[in-house]
């Protein structure tokens, strides 16, 4: 199901995660994780609360190192080539990350100043993020000031300036009413549409997927099925994704409601 | 390459310029604190502690002349006390995990942090310095300037002691232990407000802690410096100490080592 492992670097899939295992203490939070993603593809990592996404998501963006597996990020390993890897990669946490006191634009040229762009380079580029982000008018307003989808957009403006060629989105609408919700969604489907970016969109809820995207269901720590939306129903033998993951997680899956939010 | 280097640590700095512009009343309190040491604190012990000729003066000198390099460095204690307690709010509040995905090396990015931490700090302890100044306290011109790269050294070495600090205490209400257990033994088992022979008549032990004591370290070089003097043992004591601090955070703040992990557990 995983795309090829040995492609050469050029083809490299976007992000190629290889029998990633991780444990705190003697609680195992993953337990032998393999699945890609290639460039252009929307993927939806999907998985009850607890079942070790975020987990996931801090090995990826090296919070966490990961001791054993290999986590590839265009054919740079994020263990031995940090700096490679964590500059093809923008990422939004669940987690609020802006400074609430600090307005849009200088949110976003600290995060500019981060990835070592110069100032003058980052200025035109923050202009063109904002405005395809429809927050132009908002640039120098305190993040404070803004509602909770303006500010999710900030952050997925934020985590393009320095032209990732990865996004990874850990459940990015948390707390979202309907309307901004699908406004993210779209968004982020356009970025892996125009621009070929490979995004992994981590959500445990099954409407945000849709018919055509990748899926890759995480539960206690274990990838189920990964595949297209389609070959993921089909082989689990129900009518839909929500049927399907009933039937791989089970009816009485846990629901440690909140459990492993930071 | 070296470019992207330089703006990262402009950006780090101009966001800590930033917040610090944003909290006032942080500047307002951190010049508070050594003032009223200063006004009152150093008024009324004046005829009780009585301080003779010892270098780096050449003269009798006041009990507010003593204690003055000792409360510059307070300030840079509770800056480096004040940006460890930022950093762990910010651990809490995500914005740390910005930083330390950015590409550029950890330890790299922490250095940065530190050098914005003194920045910030170097600034108050010159304003301190200028309201002393009006108060009588006035050293030699020269030492103004002779003070500054004391103050970055020291400033650094305090800065790295929050860094350190900070990669330990797991959560801000732990905070309140810091000042208990680090910055009161610190600035009372220092020369900050008695030189170290008064100390040593009630107590040979204590004297000895308080020359190995790293914060003694850094107001004896800040006192030398504003008299226009080096003290050799002090900035070799306080480079010591600096590396020693800078190398254990970012050891603590390596991902391989796993503090960060267990901290967050479980994501």
């Amino acid at each position: 199901m995983n795309a090829p492992a040995n492609e050469p670097a050029a083809g490299a899939p976007a992000l190629a995660v290889s029998d990633l295992s991780h444990a705190f203490g003697k609680a195992k939070a993953l337990d032998g994780v393999s699945f890609s993603v290639p460039a252009g593809r929307f993927a939806a990592l999907l998985g009850q609360n607890g079942a070790g996404k975020t987990t996931l998501f801090s090995l990826i963006t090296r919070l966490y190192n990961n001791r054993s597996g290999s986590i590839r990020v265009y054919g740079a390993d994020v263990r031995q080539q940090p700096s490679v890897a964590l500059a093809q990669m923008g990422v939004v946490f669940q987690q609020r990350t802006l400074d609430l006191d600090l307005s849009v634009v200088q949110n976003l040229s600290y995060h500019a100043a981060l990835h070592g762009i110069a100032p003058g380079v980052a200025r035109p580029r923050i202009a063109e993020a904002l405005a395809r982000a429809g927050l132009d008018d908002k640039a120098r307003q305190k993040i404070r000031t803004l509602s909770g989808g303006q500010i999710r957009r900030v952050e997925i403006a934020r985590a393009l300036i320095h032209r990732p060629r990865l996004l990874l989105l850990d459940e990015p609408t948390v707390g979202l009413d309907i309307g901004s919700r699908q406004d993210i969604l779209d968004h982020a489907r356009l970025l892996c549409r125009e621009e070929g970016i490979g995004l992994l969109w981590a959500t445990h809820l099954i409407d945000e997927i849709a018919d055509g995207d990748q899926v890759i269901i995480l539960h206690r720590g274990r990838v189920l099925a990964d595949g297209t939306v389609e070959d993921v129903v089909r082989q689990s033998g129900a009518d839909n994704l929500r049927d399907a993951f009933t039937r791989m997680t089970g009816p009485t899956g846990p629901r440690t409601a909140g459990g492993g939010k930071p | 390459m070296i470019a992207a280097y330089l703006h990262c640590l402009r950006g780090i700095i101009v966001r800590e310029g930033l917040r610090f512009v944003h909290q006032r009343e942080r500047f307002v309190s951190a010049l508070v604190r050594p003032l009223v040491w200063l006004f009152i604190f150093a008024a009324g012990f004046r005829a009780v502690l009585g301080v003779s000729v010892m270098p780096p003066y050449d003269t009798y000198v006041l009990y507010e002349v003593y204690i003055v390099p000792g409360l510059v460095a307070m300030i840079q204690l509770f800056n480096g006390m004040q940006s460890s307690l930022s950093i762990v709010y910010d651990r809490e509040m995500g914005s740390m995990k910005t930083l330390l995905i950015s590409p550029l090396p950890r330890w790299y990015l922490l250095v940065c942090k530190l050098l914005a931490g003194v920045t910030v700090s170097v600034l108050q302890a010159y304003v301190f310095l200028a309201v002393a100044w009006f108060w009588g306290v006035q050293p030699p011109l020269l030492g103004y300037l002779a003070v500054l790269p004391a103050l970055i050294l020291s400033g650094l070495m305090l800065g790295a002691l929050g860094l350190l600090l900070s990669s330990f205490i797991k959560q801000l209400e732990n905070f309140a232990g810091v000042m208990n257990f680090v910055i009161f033994p610190m600035f009372f088992a220092s020369s900050a407000l008695y030189p170290l022979w008064r100390v040593r008549e009630s107590s040979p032990l204590l004297a000895d802690i308080c020359a190995v004591n790293p914060f003694t370290q850094a107001v004896e070089l800040i006192r030398f410096a504003l008299y226009g003097q080096f003290d050799l043992v002090a900035c070799l004591g306080l480079a010591g100490y600096l590396v020693l601090f800078l190398a254990c955070a970012i050891i603590g703040y390596d991902p391989a080592r796993g503090l960060m992990e267990r901290r967050g557990a479980p994501g």
